[in-house]
C-alpha cells in the first residue's frame, strides 16, 4: 500500500469511528434536553432522574465525539496537504465558522450544564442544555456544507489552479447541504431513539424502574416511527438529487453498466469483485423500480456505468470514472435495508404503545435490544457509500483524490499514525463501550426524596 | 518579502489573539493537569483539582480547535505546510489531547483505584506532553525548519527537536506548571491550595530562567539573520517582567502572580509571532524558500467573509466564556467532595459537624478568580 491508500484508510477509520458518538451525541441531547423541559414543567422527578441518566450517557458520548473530532480538523492538513491547498479559499471557511459559532458554545455550556445543577437558576439551567442541542445539530450543518461542496462544489471559480470562493452564500445554501442536513440529523433523531428504546427495553423486561422507562420508551417509539419514515423520504429525493449531481454513484449503487430505459431495482447481485466488472453474473431485480425511484416514470432513461465512463473520459481524459461497484452497491442496500427495519419496528412499536400492550410485549422488548444495531449500519453504510461513490474525486469534477495527498508525508509516517490511532481508538471503543453499557444497566440513581435546594450545587453529573 | 495586505495582517493578527486565547487559557488547565498527583493525595482531593478546571477546560480547547480552523481558512498554504511539515508531533499532540479528554470523563466513572490511577496518568501525560510539544513547534516555526524550494517541508521529526526548540518546549512547560500552580492556588481551598502555592513558589523561577534564556538565544537568532527585531525584543523583555514579578510575587500575591504569568504568556507569544511576522513559515534551507504570509492566504472575498463572521461572534464567545468563570468562581476543597462509601458516611455528613461548615457554606467568600482574557 501507499501512503495515499493509507491516508484513505486513516480517514475512513478515524472517520466511522468519530461517526459513531456524533449521532448519539446529537440525538441524545435534544432526547435530554425534552426530558429536562418536561421536569421543568411538570416538576415530576421521574423527569428529572430520567435528564441525569440518559446525560451521563450523553456525556460518555460527548467526550468521545470531542477527541477524535481533533483528529478530523487537523487530519486535513496533516495527510491531505495538497487537497488543503486546492480548497482552503472555500473548505476552510465552514470549519472555522463551525469552531466559531458552534464548538465554542456546546462546549462552554455542557460545562455549565454538568457543574451548574443547582449552582444556576433552573430557567437557565434549562437553557444551557438547549444550547447544547442546538449548537451540536449547527456545528453539523457547518461541516455538511464543506461535504456537501466536494460532492456538488458551488459557489467558486478556479484561479491559477487553486478553488476560488464567490459565494459563501451559495456554499451554505448548497441544495446538497440542505438535503444531506435534514438527512443527517434526522438520523441522529433514529440513533438516539434506538438507544433510549433498547436501554428502556432491557430495564423495563427486568421490571425495574418501569415508570421512567416506559415513558422515555414512549417519547422515543413514535420518534423512531416518524424520524426513521422521513429519513427515508428525504433520503428519496436526496438520491434523486444525487441521480442529476453525480450519476455515476448512482449507476454504481444499483450496478447498472448499460444505459437502459425501464431499469429494474436489483435486490441481489453477483459480480466479479473488482474496481469495475463491466457486468453482472446473477441479479433478481424488480423490472422498471429504479427508473421510477429516480425519475417517477417506469420506463425513464437511466445512465449506466460503461456510458458515463464514456461520457467523462471525453470531458476530463483518460482514466476510471467509476466507483468500486460492489462496495456501492451493498452499502447502499446495508443502508436502506436497515432503514426499512427500523421503519418496520417504529411503527410496530407504535402500534404495541396504542394498544397498551407496549411494557408487556416480551417479544418487541427482546426485539428493541438489538435495534441500535441498525442505525450504526445506516450511518457507517451512508458514509461509506457517499465518499466512496465520489471517488476517483475528492471533489467531484476539479480535483482527483491521488492528487490531494500530503507530498511531505512519508508513507511509514502515515504507516505509524494510521496504527497509532487505530489502536487508541481501538482501545477506547472498548473502554467507552464497556462505561457506556454498564451505566446503562445500572439505571438511574436512587430517588433522593428531597428534591435538590435552588443554590445548593448537585455534582451528579459531573467528573 | 512581499506586503502584507490590511486583510492578512488582520487575519495574523486574529490568528495569533486565538493562540493566546489558548495559551493562556489552556495553559493553566496543563498546569493544572500536571499537578493532579502532587497537589491531590487522595481522591477527594483529586476531584477538587479536576474540578478547579472541570467546567471550562473543553470551551478552553477550543481557542485551538478554531485557530486551526482559522489557520486553513485564512492561510490555506501555511496550514497545509505546518500540519502536514510537523506531522509525527502533531500526533504525538492529538494522541494526548484524546487521552487527556477523555481522562476528565472517565477517572471518576468507577469507584476502583486502578482505574483511576490509570487516567490520572493519562491526565498527567496529556496534559505535559502538548504543553512541551506547543513551546517545541512554535519555536521551529519561528526559528525555521528545513522547507524545500515547492514549500514542502523536507526534514523528519528529529528536524524538530533541536536544541533551541526544546528549550522552548521546556519554557513553555515550566511557564504553564506555574500559571496552571497559581490558578489552582486561586480556585482551592484547605490542603490543596497549600500544596498549589507551595509549586507556585518553586516553579515560577523556573519558568522566569528557561524565559530568559530561551528569549535571548530568540534574539541572537534574528542577529544572525540580520538584525535584532526591535518589536520582538522589546515584547521579549516585557515576558521576561512579567514572569520575573510572577516569581516575586507568587509567596503572597496569588491573583497577582497569577495576572503575571498571564501577562508573560502573552507578550512571549507575541514576541515569537512579532519575530515571524511577515512569514508564515522560514525556511531553514533558503530564505528563499520561506513562504511569506501574502502568498499563504486566501482571497479577499473569504477574508472578508471570515472577518464579518469574526467580529460578531468573537465578543459573544468571550462574553459567555468569562461568564462561565464567573458562575465557577467560588473556591472548592476536598471537604466538597468527602468520600462517601455507606449510608453511614452520608448521615455523617449531612448531619455531622464541621463537614458543613468547611464545606460549600462559604462560597460566597471567595473571591473572583479574575476571569482570564486575552
Amino acid at each position: 500500500m501507499d501512503s495515499l491508500e493509507l491516508a484513505r484508510w486513516q480517514f475512513a477509520i478515524t472517520t466511522i469511528f468519530h461517526f459513531l458518538f456524533v449521532p448519539v451525541t446529537i440525538g441524545l441531547a435534544a432526547f435530554t434536553a425534552y426530558f429536562q423541559t418536561r421536569w421543568h414543567r411538570s416538576g415530576d422527578e421521574k423527569w428529572l432522574r430520567a435528564t441525569k441518566f440518559w446525560g451521563k450517557l450523553l456525556l460518555i458520548s460527548f467526550a468521545l465525539g470531542v477527541v477524535t473530532g481533533i483528529v478530523q480538523e487537523f487530519q486535513f492538513g496533516m495527510n491531505w496537504s495538497n487537497y488543503s491547498r486546492f480548497v482552503g479559499d472555500i473548505f476552510g471557511a465552514p470549519l472555522a465558522m463551525e469552531a466559531l459559532a458552534a464548538f465554542f458554545v456546546e462546549s462552554t455550556f455542557l460545562g455549565l450544564w454538568i457543574f451548574g445543577w443547582g449552582r444556576l437558576p433552573r430557567k437557565v439551567h434549562l437553557a444551557t442544555i438547549w444550547l447544547v442541542a442546538g449548537s451540536t445539530a449547527l456545528s453539523a450543518y457547518f461541516i455538511l456544507a464543506a461535504n456537501s461542496w466536494m460532492q456538488h462544489p458551488v459557489g467558486f471559480e478556479i484561479q491559477d489552479g487553486k478553488a476560488v470562493l464567490t459565494s459563501i452564500w451559495a456554499v451554505l445554501t448548497n441544495n446538497t447541504a440542505i438535503y444531506a442536513f435534514v438527512h443527517t440529523i434526522l438520523g441522529a433523531l433514529i440513533t438516539a431513539a434506538t438507544l433510549i428504546i433498547a436501554v428502556s427495553a432491557y430495564h423495563l423486561l427486568r421490571k425495574n424502574e418501569t415508570e421512567i422507562f416506559s415513558s422515555c420508551m414512549r417519547t422515543a417509539i413514535p420518534v423512531l416511527a416518524v424520524a426513521s419514515l422521513a429519513t427515508a423520504t428525504v433520503g428519496h429525493f436526496n438520491g434523486v438529487l444525487m441521480t442529476e449531481q453525480q450519476p455515476m454513484k448512482m449507476a454504481a449503487a444499483e450496478a447498472i453498466f448499460e444505459t437502459q430505459r425501464g431499469a429494474g431495482l436489483s435486490l441481489f447481485a453477483v459480480g466479479d469483485f473488482e474496481h469495475n466488472p463491466e457486468g453482472l453474473k446473477r441479479n433478481i431485480e424488480i423490472p422498471g423500480l429504479t427508473s421510477f425511484i429516480a425519475h417517477l416514470d417506469f420506463n425513464a432513461e437511466v445512465k449506466g456505468i460503461n456510458d458515463l465512463n464514456q461520457q467523462y473520459r471525453q470531458v476530463y481524459g483518460p482514466g476510471e470514472y467509476a466507483p468500486i461497484v460492489a462496495v456501492q452497491y451493498w452499502t447502499w442496500r446495508a443502508m436502506i435495508g436497515a432503514g426499512f427495519a427500523m421503519i418496520a419496528i417504529g411503527f410496530y412499536g407504535w402500534w404495541l404503545l396504542r394498544k397498551r400492550k407496549l411494557e408487556t410485549s416480551r417479544r418487541f422488548l427482546k426485539l428493541a435490544l438489538f435495534v441500535p444495531a441498525l442505525p450504526v449500519i445506516a450511518n457507517a453504510a451512508g458514509w461509506i457509500f457517499t465518499e466512496m461513490g465520489r471517488q476517483p474525486w475528492v471533489v467531484f469534477g476539479i480535483l482527483r483524490t491521488s492528487d490531494a495527498a500530503s507530498p511531505a508525508v512519508s508513507t511509514a509516517e502515515v504507516a505509524i499514525t494510521l496504527i497509532g490511532f487505530t489502536l487508541l481508538y481501538g482501545v477506547l471503543a472498548l473502554i467507552a463501550g464497556r462505561l457506556f453499557v454498564q451505566k446503562a444497566r445500572q439505571g438511574p440513581d436512587p430517588e433522593r426524596g428531597v428534591p435538590p435546594a435552588e443554590g445548593e450545587p448537585d455534582l451528579s453529573l459531573a467528573y | 518579502m512581499p506586503d502584507v495586505s490590511f486583510l492578512q495582517g488582520l487575519w495574523f493578527v486574529l490568528i495569533c489573539v486565538l493562540w493566546l486565547g489558548y495559551f493562556v487559557l489552556e495553559g493553566f488547565d496543563f498546569g493544572v493537569g500536571m499537578l493532579l498527583r502532587v497537589a491531590g493525595k487522595t481522591d477527594a482531593e483529586r476531584r477538587a483539582v479536576i474540578h478547579s478546571i472541570g467546567p471550562v477546560w473543553d470551551g478552553n480547547e477550543v481557542w485551538l480547535i478554531t485557530a486551526g480552523g482559522a489557520t486553513f481558512a485564512a492561510f490555506p498554504i501555511w496550514y497545509a505546510t505546518l500540519f502536514s511539515g510537523f506531522y509525527l508531533a502533531l500526533f504525538l499532540i492529538l494522541g494526548a489531547l484524546i487521552l487527556r479528554g477523555v481522562a476528565f470523563e472517565f477517572w471518576g466513572k468507577r469507584d476502583d483505584p486502578a482505574w483511576r490511577r490509570r487516567w490520572e496518568w493519562a491526565l498527567i501525560g496529556g496534559s505535559a506532553l502538548p504543553a512541551l510539544l506547543w513551546g517545541v513547534a512554535w519555536a521551529d516555526i519561528v526559528h525555521g525548519v528545513p522547507i524545500g524550494p515547492d514549500g514542502e517541508y523536507t526534514g523528519t521529526l528529529l528536524d524538530l527537536l533541536g536544541p533551541y526548540a526544546l528549550l522552548g518546549g521546556l519554557t513553555t512547560l515550566a511557564v504553564f506548571l506555574a500559571h496552571g500552580a497559581l490558578f489552582l492556588a486561586l480556585r482551592t481551598k484547605g490542603v490543596v491550595e497549600q500544596r498549589a502555592r507551595a509549586v507556585a513558589v518553586r516553579s515560577a523561577p523556573v519558568a522566569a530562567v528557561l524565559a530568559v534564556a530561551f528569549l535571548a538565544w530568540t534574539l541572537v537568532n534574528q542577529a544572525d539573520r540580520g538584525g535584532v527585531e526591535v518589536v520582538s525584543a522589546v515584547l521579549a523583555a516585557g515576558a521576561v517582567v512579567a514572569l520575573v514579578a510572577a516569581a516575586g510575587l507568587s509567596r503572597e500575591r496569588v491573583g497577582r502572580a497569577f495576572a503575571a504569568t498571564s501577562a508573560g504568556i502573552i507578550l512571549l507569544f507575541v514576541s515569537l509571532f512579532a519575530d515571524l511576522f511577515p512569514a508564515a513559515m522560514v525556511s531553514s534551507t533558503d530564505p528563499a524558500f520561506s513562504i511569506p504570509l501574502a502568498e499563504a492566504s486566501s482571497g479577499d472575498y473569504t477574508l472578508t467573509v471570515m472577518t464579518i463572521v469574526a467580529v460578531i461572534l468573537v465578543p459573544v464567545v468571550l462574553a459567555y466564556q468569562a461568564w462561565t468563570y464567573w458562575v465557577f468562581r467560588a473556591r472548592i476543597g476536598a471537604e466538597d467532595f468527602g468520600d462517601v462509601r455507606t449510608p453511614v458516611d452520608l448521615l455523617e455528613r449531612k448531619f455531622g459537624e464541621g463537614s458543613r461548615e468547611n464545606g460549600r457554606g462559604k462560597a460566597t467568600e471567595a473571591e473572583p478568580t479574575g476571569a482570564p482574557g486575552p
